[in-house]
């Protein structure tokens, strides 16, 4: 197990090379010229060339690469343009509330998902059944941003129950987990669904029933066990989709996260700050699937990683 | 997906009956049974259609603005309300579903294409240009989700041939992954070697042979991707990164409408569900061209 983790954290690092080259480029494809833009419009050909050899701008692409990913690995990843932090201290004071708001989420979607699709699976083809694969639907097509601001003239505008933007405890941090978790929990709930009825078509579990195993006992025990496997997939694949939902829905909410803050960043082109929390969802992403790899490879007995 | 029992046996017969027994005639029957995927492709077909003549359909100018009713509900002259500027929502929401649904259906014909022909050399070649073409997927993927179509249009600036470039360059590993393990499937059969044998050359392997197997799963998730790179259009719209205002894009309204729920939510409401009604159909129509081509690949 540990050489299967090792090898693929040595297979990461080409993969992660390639993903701070595409962050590097990009940021320098973006028209215009940092120097003279720091300078403003009165700035003399002299003043920005000197700037230039400052900043390292005027070497080859790649010297230039070199000189910011030794940086980069040191943590070193530059000051924002705007506020003058450095990126590191700007990205760190808002990494715990992404990582509770991505935490929270997480645990509704598998609370709201697995009880939707056992349920459903329980009780196939009932009016439960259908509702809650309707339900499901719904909460894939709907998108994350709009449900937001449903949730907030639901919740803060006319019940005033709670806040609508800002952080600062638990009552802040329910509809934003509410809105980002609701489409993983509808995914979660059809595949939840869809496995446990394999599972529980399966002979184990009709030996199980015969042998008078509580039916409690028996979805729980002896099918929701196996039919995980699939379940903790889409789950592993779901993070994805709930770290870059997070940036939607902490700009709908206002809520001081790291994806507040790359939208911010981008729109006032602050390109430190866009590079390193690029590379830190990135990385938060890649760590995530293997991770999940990991897992997978412990819950399910049949496979045997070499 | 059952075929009624026949009574007679010989291949004649067969023949004189005129049912169809081909995939497509089989998923043609089979979709026509499905009422959601009707409902979704009968949506579909509407929206199309409204977005086609929307300059005839629409009652108001979806840019005219009227200082008289602002932020007005929903009424007989303005059927969804009118909004901050008092603009017809329901004619902008019209004129919306144009840019939603050519964003969309252009987005994922980049992303499909490309993705096409790189999972097609990918699989077909195999060895070093397969590792290589892989590699650079796996360093796509490895940005989650929206941040990289977020990436792209941060770089290329606003506007709505940048988004449907992010859409496109977004949506390449999916079909390129599909493609390959699809001839990666098919390749070691023995009627390609056989077509080789009697001096079929790659094109023709590839265009004759290979490429037909892939197309009904291809046509399934181009379907559901449509729907994913409408959402993904509106997300970057709204995050003021995608196609700006005063464009009547939907997720641009829903930005719009973010400051006024308290005083007018019916700003944002509609073009929200414009955006559900889109992707629900969508969905159908997808979940059931996958029921309706192969069971087997229903999973969830």
């Amino acid at each position: 197990m540990m050489r299967f983790v090792l090898r693929r954290l040595v297979q990461l690092v080409p993969t992660l090379i390639g993903v701070s080259v595409i962050v590097f480029l990009m940021m320098r494809m973006v028209p215009g010229d940092p120097a003279r833009q720091a300078l403003g419009p009165e700035a003399t050909g002299d003043e920005v060339a000197i700037l230039h050899h400052q900043w390292g701008l005027d070497q080859p692409l790649p010297v230039q690469y070199v000189y910011w990913l030794g940086r980069a690995l040191h943590g070193d990843f530059g000051r924002s343009t705007v506020s003058r932090v450095t990126v590191t201290q700007e990205i760190w004071a808002r990494f715990p509330n992404t990582l509770a708001l991505t935490f929270a989420s997480m645990a509704v979607s598998v609370v709201v998902g697995l009880t939707l699709g056992i349920v459903a699976a329980v009780k196939p083809n009932t009016l439960i059944d259908r509702a809650s694969m309707v339900v499901a639907l719904l909460g894939v097509c709907t998108p994350s941003f709009w449900l937001g601001l449903m949730l907030i003239v639901l919740f803060s505008v006319d019940l005033g129950w709670l806040p609508s933007f800002g952080s600062g405890g638990m009552a802040h941090l329910a509809l934003p987990a509410l809105t980002l978790g609701t489409a993983a929990s509808a995914i979660i709930a059809r595949v939840t669904r869809s496995s446990m009825l394999e599972v529980l078509g399966e002979d184990y579990v009709r030996t199980a029933r015969a042998k008078g195993i509580t039916d409690r006992s028996v979805i729980i025990n002896h099918a929701l066990k196996n039919a995980l496997i699939p379940i903790i997939t889409i789950l592993g694949l779901q993070f994805g989709g709930l770290l870059s939902g997070a940036i939607v829905v902490e700009t709908v909410f206002a809520f001081p996260g790291v994806g507040l803050l790359l939208i911010n960043a981008i729109n006032n082109r602050d390109f430190p700050i866009v590079q390193g929390a690029m590379l830190l969802f990135t990385l938060e992403f890649v760590l995530a699937n293997l991770l999940v790899d990991v897992v997978y490879g412990r819950v399910d007995p049949r496979i045997v990683y070499s | 997906m059952a075929l009624a029992a026949r009574t007679s046996s010989t291949a004649s017969d067969e023949r004189f009956r005129g049912e169809a027994r081909s995939l497509w005639g089989d998923a043609w029957r089979s979709l026509r049974r499905n009422p959601a995927a009707i409902a979704g492709a009968v949506t579909l077909a509407a929206l199309v259609l409204a977005a086609a003549g929307a300059p005839l359909l629409a009652p108001f100018n979806p840019a005219a603005q009227d200082y008289n009713h602002l932020l007005e509900g929903a009424s007989r002259q303005h059927l969804f309300g009118t909004d901050n500027l008092g603009r017809d929502i329901f004619s902008r929401v019209i004129f919306g579903a144009r840019i939603s649904l050519s964003i969309g259906f252009f987005g994922t014909l980049f992303g499909l294409v490309v993705g096409v022909l790189v999972g097609l050399v990918s699989g077909f070649y195999g060895g070093f240009v397969d590792t290589v073409l892989m590699r650079f997927l796996d360093i796509q993927l490895a940005f989650p989700g929206l941040l990289l179509a977020i990436a792209i249009v941060a770089v290329l600036g606003p506007g709505n041939l940048n988004v449907i470039i992010a859409i496109g360059i977004f949506s390449i590993p999916i079909y390129a992954r599909l493609l390959r393990g699809s001839i990666l499937a098919v390749k070691q059969f023995d009627f390609i070697l056989a077509a080789r044998a009697t001096g079929a050359n790659d094109a023709r392997l590839m265009r004759v042979h290979l490429l037909p197997n892939a197309v009904a799963p291809l046509f399934v998730v181009a379907t559901l991707q449509l729907g994913t790179a409408i959402l993904t259009a509106a997300s970057l719209s709204f995050l003021g990164l995608g196609v700006r205002p005063p464009s009547p894009e939907w997720g641009a309204m829903l930005s719009d409408g973010r400051g006024f729920l308290q005083i007018a939510p019916h700003v944002a409401v509609f073009p929200g569900l414009a955006i559900v009604v889109t992707v629900l159909a969508l969905n159908l129509l997808g979940d059931g061209l996958r029921d309706a081509i192969d069971p087997k690949l229903k999973k969830a």
